[in-house]
């Protein structure tokens, strides 16, 4: 990991090297790459994974008001809007000294869990499922959701309808189906009404059956492709996660969990209102995507993995009956052989998208939903911090609000940018596995973009460097003499006030 | 006693006194318009309720109304020339619906979504434009001003305050706050005046109300701001009317 003439990041002698490129990385949200080079005997001698977007949230939200953030930041995204929405609410919701109302907290959860459904939902069958039912390396033509259509009608409507439901639970809760807005500093500002429950009602018992469906489905792909799935982009990484008090898996409130690949614990429980105590960001000169790591491990040892296969791993259970059923199955299967498995990533996520219909389901038995108390405030803070699970994983956005209510600062850690490194691994390992030595196919390439995909990134949320990386500009003559340079180093980033260190 | 003048081929009574739109949103006949509002003089500026009397372009805010005339408005040439106009105020100020706060109550959004605006149309000028955060309860976003004076006349006719006024000239024309310091915490504005409910767009804004109103119970979620003009108008030149456009002002 730390030796650079063998980890894959940076060649020794790039020079000379030819460059593959698979561009764009397709079936994932945004915009990215990955980069080869290759020498005249096909061995790799670099792999990475860029994200070619830029974004600038964190920069042109200064000035704003901050009851305006959860409205606009969720406009980093379309396919998980409500993370943004949520975890900036959160965030306004200390800017505002609230604690919320039931009211509150459990329509929230509602469009949370909504969005949870229709994510997966979407990442396992459309994106997915045709890699994982097909064949890496099988017909591209064929290779996609109207492939997987005409092949398994059924799979694909319920991937369809599952998505759908999902996104009318978010219609209720939220007004739109994308972008809407729901959550509001201190609260919400609807609750569901009768009539929109029991339209809710009409689906769910349907949705959990297919969501139950959904995981023998990522169970069976697993037990029928075992070494595959063992295997395949597999690799070591510590974890991090948010954990409810009583150790039960949370995704809309906790405190963070983060083990190490041993399965020791670094920290638990922890308060993520003081998250940079624990969490860095170390930018490098070829990505916009910032890589983060555990301040106790350092920016080589520290990277981790978040998302559904740390949330399934290292909760202590499931507090839904059927996903915890099933947690425990994935956790004994094959001596525990998918809870490292870069593509048990799958399994662990329909276990997640079971574990929200069910919690749809009882939230909406809940007469708390019909209560009137939407929002409360209290002493107004300087600072927030909001942190959800989304559905790739752990989300913070953090803001700094002035006495004028404009944001001043403004610091988003991405579910995606949390797997920066985990990605840039599991790629590597592929390129080893797979790439290595062999003369190039789509086919083999395309095993890449699966371990890519694994992850469900969304490279359009990730990318918040802005100003941070360390470049170097060259003038060079009509002989390739150097005439000038302009360099600019790196900085190890943290959001703490006048905490931002240059390395 | 009332006449009648003709409006794409309708009879419209008026009464002595009544400008052609007055006569025409009294009548139940919308015709767009922005800068023209019930409670206030007409002020002819926005030109969104430009109508062809006797085959002559007019602002029917302005235009008197008289016996006999030929008023041509629901026409394709002149809805693409309002077309055209809200294109250009998107164009010249920095109008992001989607984050706005006013997005569902706001007269410039309705009204492009009502003249069925698709596209930007011209290249936007991202004008740098300030925040006026200064005031506790009040905040100025001067990004989204199409410069209508209403708030400017609110202030002036109604409040007696003379909070705003506008400076500059062509392109370079904007609202500024009268004080010294050019900042709204120093005039003596309150949460009451008119001035605070009448801007169409989401200048002029009750700080930390924003996104109360849910999707769905917002002003224009409701029906489109050609039926609610007509809502507003006022039935009696001498009384004015009501505007439930700021009754609704959260």
């Amino acid at each position: 990991m730390t030796d650079p003439t063998n980890n894959l990041e940076i060649a020794a002698h790039p020079e000379g090297l030819r460059r593959v490129a698979i561009d764009p990385v397709s079936r994932v949200e945004g915009h990215g790459k990955v980069t080869l080079l290759l020498d005249e005997n096909d061995r790799v001698h670099q792999v990475r994974l860029h994200i070619v977007e830029f974004r600038g949230f964190e920069k042109f939200i200064q000035g704003r008001p901050y009851w305006e953030a959860p409205v606009m930041v969720q406009r980093l995204c379309g396919i998980c809007p409500v993370s943004h929405h949520i975890a900036a609410s959160k965030a306004m919701d200390m800017i505002v000294g609230a604690t919320l109302t039931p009211t509150a907290e459990k329509v929230r959860r509602l469009m949370h869990y909504g969005q949870i459904l229709q994510s997966h939902a979407l990442h396992f069958f459309h994106l997915c499922s045709p890699d994982l039912l097909f064949g890496f390396d099988s017909d591209v033509a064929k290779r996609n959701i109207v492939g997987i259509a005409a092949a398994y009608p059924d799979i694909a409507k319920q991937g369809v309808l599952l998505r759908k439901y999902g996104q009318e639970v978010i219609r209720v809760t939220a007004g739109k189906r994308i972008h809407g807005t729901g959550a509001i500093p201190g609260g919400v500002n609807k609750n569901v009404s009768i009539e929109e429950r029991n339209y809710l009602l009409l689906d769910i018992a349907q949705t959990v059956a297919w969501c139950r469906e959904s995981v023998d489905i990522a169970r069976k792909l697993f037990e029928q492709n075992l070494d595959l799935y063992n295997n395949f982009g597999t690799f070591k990484s510590h974890t991090l996660n948010m954990i409810r008090a009583d150790g039960a898996m949370d995704l809309y409130h906790g405190g963070l969990r983060a083990r190490d690949m041993d399965g020791n614990t670094l920290f638990d429980h922890y308060d993520y209102s003081h998250y940079w105590d624990v969490i860095f960001e170390d930018v490098k000169p070829w990505s916009y995507m910032k890589f983060p790591f555990l301040r106790s491990l350092g920016p080589e040892e520290g990277w981790y993995r978040v998302g559904p296969l740390s949330r399934v791993t290292q909760c202590d259970f499931i507090p839904t009956p059927l996903a915890d059923e099933q947690r425990k199955v994935f956790m004994a299967f094959n001596d525990g052989s998918a809870t490292g498995a870069t593509l048990g990533t799958h399994w662990a996520r329909m276990i997640e998208m079971l574990h929200a219909a069910e919690q749809i389901q009882e939230l909406l038995h809940d007469d708390d939903l019909q209560g009137s108390d939407l929002v409360s405030k209290g002493e107004r803070q300087e600072r927030g911090v909001g942190v959800i699970e989304a559905p790739r994983g752990t989300l913070i956005h953090h803001y700094k609000v002035d006495e004028n209510d404009q944001i001043v600062r403004c610091n988003l850690i991405v579910s995606t940018t949390h797997n920066n490194q985990a990605m840039n691994e599991a790629i590597r390992q592929v390129a080893r596995q797979y790439i290595d030595g062999r003369k190039l196919t789509e086919g083999l390439l395309n095993h890449i973009e699966v371990a890519i995909r694994a992850f469900d990134p969304c490279l359009s949320c990730a990318t918040h460097a802005l100003g941070k990386m360390p470049l170097e500009v060259e003038l060079l003559d009509a002989e390739g003499g150097r005439v000038d340079v302009l360099t600019r180093s790196g900085e190890v980033f943290s959001c703490k006030e006048n905490d931002v260190e240059a390395t | 006693m009332s006449d009648t003048f003709q409006l794409d081929g309708a009879t419209v009574p008026f009464e002595l006194g009544q400008t052609v739109i007055q006569a025409a949103l009294a009548a139940g006949s919308y015709i767009p318009h922005l800068c023209y509002h019930p409670e206030f003089k007409p002020h002819g500026s926005c030109k969104l309720c430009t109508v062809k009397v006797n085959g002559r372009t007019v602002a029917s805010c302005t235009m008197p109304a008289e016996a006999g005339l030929q008023v041509e408005s629901d026409i394709e040439e002149l809805n693409a020339l309002r077309r055209t106009l809200v294109q250009m105020l998107f164009a010249e100020g920095n109008h992001f619906c989607p984050s706005c706060e006013k997005s569902g109550n706001c007269v410039l959004q309705a009204l492009g979504y009502d003249l069925e605006v698709h596209t930007a149309g011209f290249r936007h000028l991202y004008p740098d434009r300030p925040v006026d955060a200064s005031h506790p309860d009040i905040l100025l976003d001067f990004n989204r001003c199409i410069l209508c004076e209403l708030c400017v006349r609110a202030s002036s006719e109604m409040d007696g305050k003379n909070v705003f006024a506008l400076s500059g000239r062509g392109i370079t024309k904007h609202l500024i706050v009268n004080a010294e310091s050019g900042k709204l915490v120093d005039t003596d504005i309150a949460l009451t005046d008119k001035a605070m409910q009448v801007c169409p767009v989401g200048v002029i804004l009750k700080k930390r109300v924003g996104f109360s109103q849910p999707i769905g119970e917002r002003r224009y979620d409701k029906s489109p701001i050609s039926a609610q003009a007509l809502q507003d108008a006022p039935r009696n030149p001498e009384t004015g009317g009501s505007c439930d456009a700021c009754e609704s002002v959260p």
